[in-house]
């Protein structure tokens, strides 16, 4: 059987940057993967490969046994693969349900139907209350929630999470942890990437970890944390082995 | 509200019959703008792309619709519909241009003044059209070519188009269709990553806009029976178009309509005060004025406004 997803050699380079450099991994149906790496290390792009927004130079992403690889962006949606950026971007002149309502209209073209839903997304993630007022008035934890909200809309079966707790307090991390496992239960494949190591750890079963647009290493949580290349990528080479303690 | 509607409309109905014939041109150079601004409205408003050249459809649909009667013996009333197609194909091209290598702003605007101009300079050299000192056509009065005794008729079909317009406008705002412009408008790049299909939805909203701005042509043309090149492609006339939405609300329903109740009466009476002179040209200066202080004052346009200040009502 084919894997859910499937990057196989993925490479993209902007001028002299090679911000993807031979990357492989595989995400099975069910899971909550984790994508992690320090800054510059090609998360984003990576996303932004999957998604359609940017064609790579070289290699191969399936999703479902099918090749995603040229597609536009609204086509890789169409697929049941739906994002949310990095830095959120609501429609600021809409209200919270309009834009939940745009995702919603994928799969139900009908206005009446596709609000009836985008009420219901909005109920799930908890801004019903919020509904009827702009998006640009929300603070940055419920834009965070809007911008899940709209991605669910799409009725996806493969959630690609950017950064979507960053900037929140502790308690709104928990929140949105506890949100994504409610969204995985529900049968949608997550994959995430995370600079709050606390959510990560608890939320995602591997965790890939990318370093200069390369995989250094892959595996569940904690083997990860105590990987020499990991630790290495992340606070430098004196620390590799001080790491035990 | 559905009411107050309806008794606006009842009341433009039966207003012919106690105005004058020149305050009814008024009208329905007021209509006629607010068709134009309706249909523009659509691409430049609802959808957020700017075109400075909608006057190349209206002069498009013009001389389809004036030449077809000439030469072929086509009544107007069918010349309107080829007339129309002929500038929503035009719409196309354009759109295609533009929105498959991604122009935006203002360089999807001097796209648009750019194919404008083409029209006007190869409308002013051929034959056919009459060439630069204009086409002319013979008034004969006879319903069945577009032309009416009096200007009563073209009173109601100016309100009429201005009608539909506003009720096609209204239709799309409700559908999905409306709701993706907006989406486009404000990101088009978060608009695909929601499985919107922002090419697609972008060539239907010029094709659509280019096609009902071509059937205005046709009007146009049997209401003022001349037609030049520099008036009908005219960046002038292009600017009268958008200049209405924009002063009365881009992307409203109701903009484009206030806009045209503000400024035609406006441009139409400086028009006839100042018409002969040195005053001569003095409605544009009061439009650029008016422009500056919306721009300033009213980003959003009238429309918007006028919401806030009655946000007392109910919202729906």
């Amino acid at each position: 059987m084919a894997a859910f997803l499937e990057v196989e050699g993925l490479s993209k380079h902007f001028g002299g940057l090679q911000a993807v450099k031979d990357l492989s991994f595989t995400v099975t149906e069910g899971e909550i993967v984790a994508l992690i790496g320090p800054n510059g290390a090609g998360k984003t792009t990576a996303f932004a490969l999957i998604s359609g927004f940017l064609h790579p130079d070289a290699g191969q992403i399936r999703f479902r046994g099918r090749s995603i690889v040229g597609r536009a962006p609204h086509q890789v949606c169409a697929l049941g693969i739906a994002r949310t950026f990095q830095i959120v971007r609501p429609f600021p002149g809409l209200t919270v349900l309009q834009n939940v309502l745009v995702g919603a209209l994928l799969r139900h073209p009908d206005v009446p139907t596709a609000t009836a839903r985008a009420e219901a997304v909005l109920d799930e993630v908890g801004l019903t209350a919020k509904r009827a007022q702009p998006a640009s008035g929300l603070t940055l934890a419920e834009r965070k929630r809007l911008e899940l909200a709209r991605a669910l809309a799409t009725e996806p079966t493969f959630l690609l999470l950017d950064e979507v707790m960053a900037g929140l307090n502790a308690t709104e991390t928990e929140r949105f942890v506890e949100l994504i496992r409610t969204i995985n239960r529900g049968g949608i494949t997550v994959l995430l990437i995370e600079h709050v190591m606390r959510a990560v750890m608890t939320v995602s079963r591997r965790v890939v970890v990318l370093n200069g647009g390369q995989l250094i290493a892959a595996g569940p949580p904690a083997q990860v944390a105590n990987d020499p290349a990991v630790i290495e990528a992340y606070l430098g080479e004196e620390y590799v082995g001080a790491a035990e303690d | 509200m559905k009411w107050a509607w309806l008794a606006v409309v009842a009341l433009l109905l039966v207003l012919p019959a106690f105005l004058s014939s020149y305050v009814l041109s008024v009208f329905i150079l007021i209509f006629f703008y607010a068709f134009l601004g309706q249909t523009w409205n659509l691409v430049g408003g609802y959808a957020g792309q700017l075109s400075l050249g909608h006057a190349a459809f209206l002069g498009i649909g013009a001389y389809t619709a004036a030449i077809l009667a000439r030469d072929a013996g086509i009544t107007p009333w069918a010349g309107l519909f080829v007339g129309a197609a002929l500038a929503a194909t035009l719409g196309a091209v354009i759109g295609y241009l533009g929105f498959r290598f991604g122009l935006r702003g203002f360089y999807f605007a001097l796209l648009t003044v750019a194919f404008a101009e083409i029209a006007r300079i190869v409308v002013a050299n051929l034959e056919t059209t009459g060439g630069a000192l204009g086409f002319y056509i013979t008034f004969t009065g006879d319903p069945r070519e577009f032309q009416f005794p009096d200007n009563r008729p073209h009173y109601y079909i100016a309100l009429a188009l201005m009608l539909l317009a506003t009720g096609i406008m209204a239709w799309i705002e409700r559908c999905r269709f409306g709701v993706y412009l907006a989406a486009i408008r404000e990101d088009e790049g978060a608009g695909e990553a929601l499985g919107v299909n922002s090419f697609k939805y972008k060539m239907l909203a010029i094709v659509v806009s280019a096609f009902l701005t071509g059937m205005g042509g046709t009007f146009y043309a049997f209401y003022y029976l001349s037609l030049q090149p520099n008036t009908v492609f005219g960046i002038p006339l292009s600017v009268d178009i958008v200049i209405r939405p924009i002063v009365g609300g881009a992307g409203t329903l109701l903009g484009p309509i206030l806009g045209s109740f503000l400024l035609t009466p406006l441009a139409e009476l400086s028009r006839a005060y100042f018409a002969t002179g040195r005053w001569t040209g003095v409605h544009l200066i009061a439009y650029g004025a008016l422009l500056i202080g919306v721009v300033l004052f009213l980003p959003h346009g009238l429309y918007p406004y006028l919401r806030r200040l009655v946000a007392w009502r109910p919202k729906d």
